[in-house]
């Protein structure tokens, strides 16, 4: 559904999850071009997590291909429903991690940076496993984003996050998909969050059910998801 | 970054939080003292079976610390989902596994070292002698032992059952390293100390073999 002839960020063609004898995802064809923000909506179990987590690489998909950015594995930004973070560690020690091990240049000033923008410059030197979810939930995004990737995958990026928090992900997210960033998230309901998407793809049993641009279908999909 | 300098990074953040917590070893090194103490009550240690059985039991006590440090390596890394942080930050799986590879060896030394002093008094052996031959069979069977159990540690931190599994598989893949370090050791600790070459061939090779095919076929050990 990207628009003809821009270059595809993110391509799935006739991807298949099996786990034993259950479909997880069946006959998913997407193509995400570059610079769109794409909303994932529908019920638990319809498949938005493990069509992410394939996206991420994470998990291998039982038939069909991914294809990011021309290559198969490009470097991805990935928030899933856990913080993926040690507790611990310090939230300066986790981000210096993730860093040194993604090669970010000059990582101490990037890490500096995050620090501030989600407001956690002065509990840096902190553990963890003091914050609160939504604490944590911050770090999360910004390890994802220590390597300022070109394709963000979130997986539920508001969980545990405050109206202040959520507002500042919004915020965050309006600035990567500005400078043109990729970015595909799962979403419930409707949130500032999901005022920032360009396009909205609902799943249902792991097939692809509805998949449109309009900002109407957007919010009817949405609605649906929530409702549901 | 290479696969060297990621898994240096990693095995900071391994000893970071080792040592800041001291969970693992503190535990461990109880747990081992206590195994040693209760088997030296089971003989004269003046006698020579002592000699005959010591290595023996020093070396399970080794599998029963190994057992316990390495449960959590990759358990640790489920409940926050950061296995698949590191997967995505590595630029090679295998990277992951040498930093646990090298943390859990290190552990699983300084236990030993510290195992030591106190085997040699309550066992009535002579290690100063053979100190260095000692440390270079406890390096290579230490090395054996956590290149299998990190491995194995992976596959059962994703099953079912996964606290059972790891002893249950850890135990007969070891066998051959618990018998080859346990009849070097014997060699070492005899009246007239010699060492079976055979022995220490025999771990060099488990260790070299275990490697390649954890930088083989890692990768797939750590996909869901």
């Amino acid at each position: 559904m990207s628009a003809p002839g821009a270059a595809a960020a993110i391509r799935f063609d006739r991807i298949d999850k099996r786990y034993g004898g259950i479909y997880a995802l069946r006959r998913v064809s997407l193509e995400i071009a570059k610079g769109e923000c794409v909303v994932l909506c529908g019920r638990n179990g319809s498949g938005k997590t493990t069509l992410l987590r394939i996206a991420a690489g994470l998990v291998r998909s039982s038939a069909g291909t991914v294809t990011r950015d021309g290559e198969r594995f490009a470097p991805v930004g990935f928030v899933g429903h856990a913080t993926m973070v040690y507790d611990e560690l310090t939230a300066e020690e986790n981000l210096l991690l993730f860093g040194r091990l993604l090669g970010v240049p000059e990582v101490a000033a990037r890490v500096n940076g995050l620090l501030e923008e989600t407001g956690l410059y002065e509990r840096r030197a902190s553990l963890l496993r003091t914050f609160s979810r939504g604490m944590r939930q911050r770090v999360a995004v910004a390890r994802a984003l220590l390597h300022r990737p070109s394709l963000l995958l979130l997986d539920e990026p508001a969980t545990g996050l405050d109206s202040l928090s959520v507002s500042w992900l919004a915020r965050t997210l309006q600035q990567l998909r500005d400078s043109g960033c990729t970015i595909l998230l799962s979403l419930h309901g409707e949130s500032e969050i999901s005022a920032l998407a360009t396009r909205a793809v609902r799943l249902e049993a792991g097939a692809v059910e509805a998949d449109s641009t309009s900002g109407a279908d957007l919010k009817t999909m949405l609605t649906f998801s929530a409702a549901k | 970054m290479s696969v060297l300098s990621n898994a240096a990074v990693l095995l900071g953040k391994e000893l970071r939080t080792e040592f800041r917590s001291r969970e693992l070893l503190t535990t461990t090194i109880v747990f081992v003292v206590m195994v040693i103490i209760l088997f030296s009550f089971t003989f004269n240690s003046f006698s020579e079976d002592s000699r005959r059985f010591a290595p023996g039991l020093l070396w399970l006590s080794f599998l029963f610390a190994a057992s316990l440090m390495l449960q959590p390596c990759f358990l640790r890394e489920q409940s926050n989902d950061t296995l698949s942080a590191l997967r995505l930050s590595v630029s090679d799986a295998f990277a992951i596994f040498l930093a646990k590879l090298a943390a859990n060896t290190l552990f699983l030394l300084i236990t030993e070292i510290l195992l030591l002093p106190i085997f040699a008094a309550l066992y009535n052996v002579q290690v100063v002698p053979v100190l260095h031959w000692l440390l270079l069979v406890f390096v290579l069977g230490s090395l054996g032992v956590s290149l299998a159990g990190t491995a194995l540690s992976a596959i059962s931190a994703q099953a079912r059952m996964r606290e059972l599994l790891l002893p249950l598989l850890l135990l007969p893949l070891l066998t051959p390293v618990l018998v080859a370090s346990a009849e070097v050791t014997v060699g070492l600790l005899d009246r007239n100390p010699y060492m079976q070459w055979k022995g220490v061939g025999f771990l060099a090779l488990f260790d070299v073999v275990f490697l390649t095919a954890l930088w083989l076929f890692g990768e797939y050990l750590l996909e869901e």
